[in-house]
């Protein structure tokens, strides 16, 4: 029932609550930010990450700093903090933590293959993963050569195994296959998590039902203006859009025939919530519209601290920290390829 | 008094004025301590989870447990001064109506104390746990929370202060 969880939430996961709102106010500030962006070298970066969270994690790296260092010693950061909240998480918090990650292994699962079909050798492949999304036998993606094996094989021991029925065919995989490997999965997991949600009830299903909805109308519009122009059919586009989200159904009709970025914004343009993110990108542009995005996320996702007892806070956390790795990896190239006129074209503050 | 040879009514004046005292009497404690456990605990999870990284939020926001305790506390004194007002009353009288009047008062004042520092206790708890949420992101807040505790926590007082005005009339009958 809406209202009463505060009566028992924090039985079992105000502890735990408390500790991921101690761990946002961790999160980098415009002020960090702002001196980041003014640094000349990766050796500058890492001294004024040193005086963040981040510190314990950078300050034995040794000098001359790559930048696939500095993001891979902050994912480690954010890493060890979820496996710190999931260890001490009981159901269902600890369901609900677990679907956070299974976005990060269907990434890591296409990684494979699609290095696996360019003949990339393995272990390169597996340093490459995203941490949050490894599984035992990760490995042995290597071998599979269509989607029947790679399910046969690997995945049906994964908490993916529900999420493939819709994608088996015994068609070779290539890399127009994967992509749609890729969202369909994608699509599968996401309705999933809604449902999961909305099981739970209360201010988690309200919160969380709303930043899957934009997640899922944010993954129609780039499926669209991705497959613009590719051989991807209307109707096979349409397939790969979820089935909830505030542009379930209609939305989805009108964008499964747009042709070119100007018909999805015209079509965007009917939802008020949305009609502000292409109001600020300029007709014909579509760079920003990712960073238009972004932004609309960000704002969601520091709006659902401000209510207590509920679930939702810990995803936000985790992709907030994920948009501020994100940040922190554009500074560090823009600071090592020396193109610090463009460094805040990328950015996007948190607080 | 009712005529019907079995009724409600009739069933209801027939049970001991001892046991709506005793029973009020346990209410009166019982659930007052429910109140104050239910809110020390709501307030505790989040103040030890928030303290690891503000550790300075720790001494200040006791208060909330403590005002917390007091819900019981009160709760506690008021059964003391409840069950002070027991006396023994003759067989003879112990069915009069002033008995049954004795009785009914004890036994209301028990519910009245107890219920009203069960959601005292929560109320208290719940802004408790907020208010150490929000000392650990900005240390300004913390007094202003402590003004809304303040006003949750007079909710127990006001049921102890009807409660002791129900209990102080519940005079048995003399012994005749």
């Amino acid at each position: 029932m809406y209202g009463w969880e505060m009566l028992s939430f924090n039985i079992h996961d105000g502890f735990l609550e408390a500790i991921v709102r101690g761990n946002r106010s961790g999160l980098l500030t415009a002020a960090d930010y702002n001196n980041l962006c003014q640094c000349e070298t990766l050796d500058d970066i890492k001294m004024h990450l040193t005086a963040t969270e981040y510190g314990p994690y950078l300050q034995n790296e040794p000098s001359p700093l790559h930048t696939t260092t500095i993001v891979e010693k902050c994912t480690l950061k954010l890493v060890d903090e979820y496996k710190h909240m999931l260890c001490q998480a009981t159901e269902p918090l600890s369901t609900f933590l677990q679907y956070i990650t299974y976005g990060h292994m269907i990434d890591n699962v296409v990684l494979i293959v699609t290095g696996t079909l360019h003949e990339r050798d393995v272990n390169e492949l597996l340093e490459k993963c995203h941490p949050l999304g490894m599984f035992d036998s990760i490995a042995s993606l290597a071998v599979a050569q269509n989607m029947r094996e790679l399910y046969r094989l690997v995945l049906v021991d994964t908490p993916l195994a529900p999420y493939f029925s819709e994608c088996i065919t015994s068609e070779d995989l290539d890399d127009m296959n994967i992509e749609i490997m890729r969202n369909t999965l994608y699509k599968a997991y996401l309705e999933d998590f809604y449902k999961f949600c909305q099981k739970l009830g209360g201010a988690t299903a309200e919160i969380m039902c709303d930043l899957l909805s934009f997640e899922a109308d944010r993954r129609a519009v780039n499926i669209t203006i991705n497959s613009i122009g590719t051989e991807l059919t209307r109707d096979d586009r349409r397939k790969l859009y979820s089935n909830f989200g505030l542009l379930y159904p209609y939305g989805h009709e009108e964008l499964a025939v747009c042709e070119d970025v100007d018909q999805v914004r015209g079509a965007m343009e009917k939802y008020p919530p949305y009609q502000s993110i292409f109001s600020r990108i300029s007709y014909g542009e579509s760079q920003m519209l990712d960073k238009a995005f972004y932004e609309e996320e960000v704002k969601r996702l520091c709006l659902s601290f401000e209510q207590q007892f509920h679930y939702a806070v810990f995803f936000a956390y985790i992709r907030l920290c994920e948009q501020e790795i994100r940040n922190l990896m554009w500074i560090s190239e823009c600071v090592a390829q020396n193109q610090k006129s463009r460094v805040h074209d990328s950015v996007v503050f948190i607080f | 008094m009712s005529s019907d040879s079995s009724s409600w009514a009739r069933a209801l004046v027939h049970i001991s004025p001892y046991t709506f005292s005793a029973i009020g009497i346990a209410v009166s404690i019982g659930v007052s301590v429910l109140g104050a456990a239910w809110g020390i605990f709501i307030t505790g999870s989040s103040l030890i989870g928030a303290a690891i990284k503000a550790p300075r939020i720790t001494s200040k926001n006791l208060i909330s447990v403590i005002f917390c305790e007091a819900v019981a506390i009160y709760g506690v004194i008021v059964a003391i001064i409840l069950q002070t007002k027991l006396e023994s009353v003759p067989t003879s009288q112990m069915y009069a109506p002033e008995s049954l009047r004795a009785g009914y008062a004890i036994f209301a004042s028990g519910l009245i104390v107890g219920f009203a520092n069960l959601v005292c206790g929560v109320c208290v708890g719940i802004i408790g746990s907020s208010c150490a949420l929000s000392d650990a992101q900005n240390s300004s807040l913390f007094v202003k929370i402590l003004v809304i505790e303040i006003f949750g926590s007079a909710l127990g007082l006001f049921g102890v202060i009807v409660g002791i005005i129900m209990s102080s009339q519940a005079t048995w009958p003399a012994k005749a």
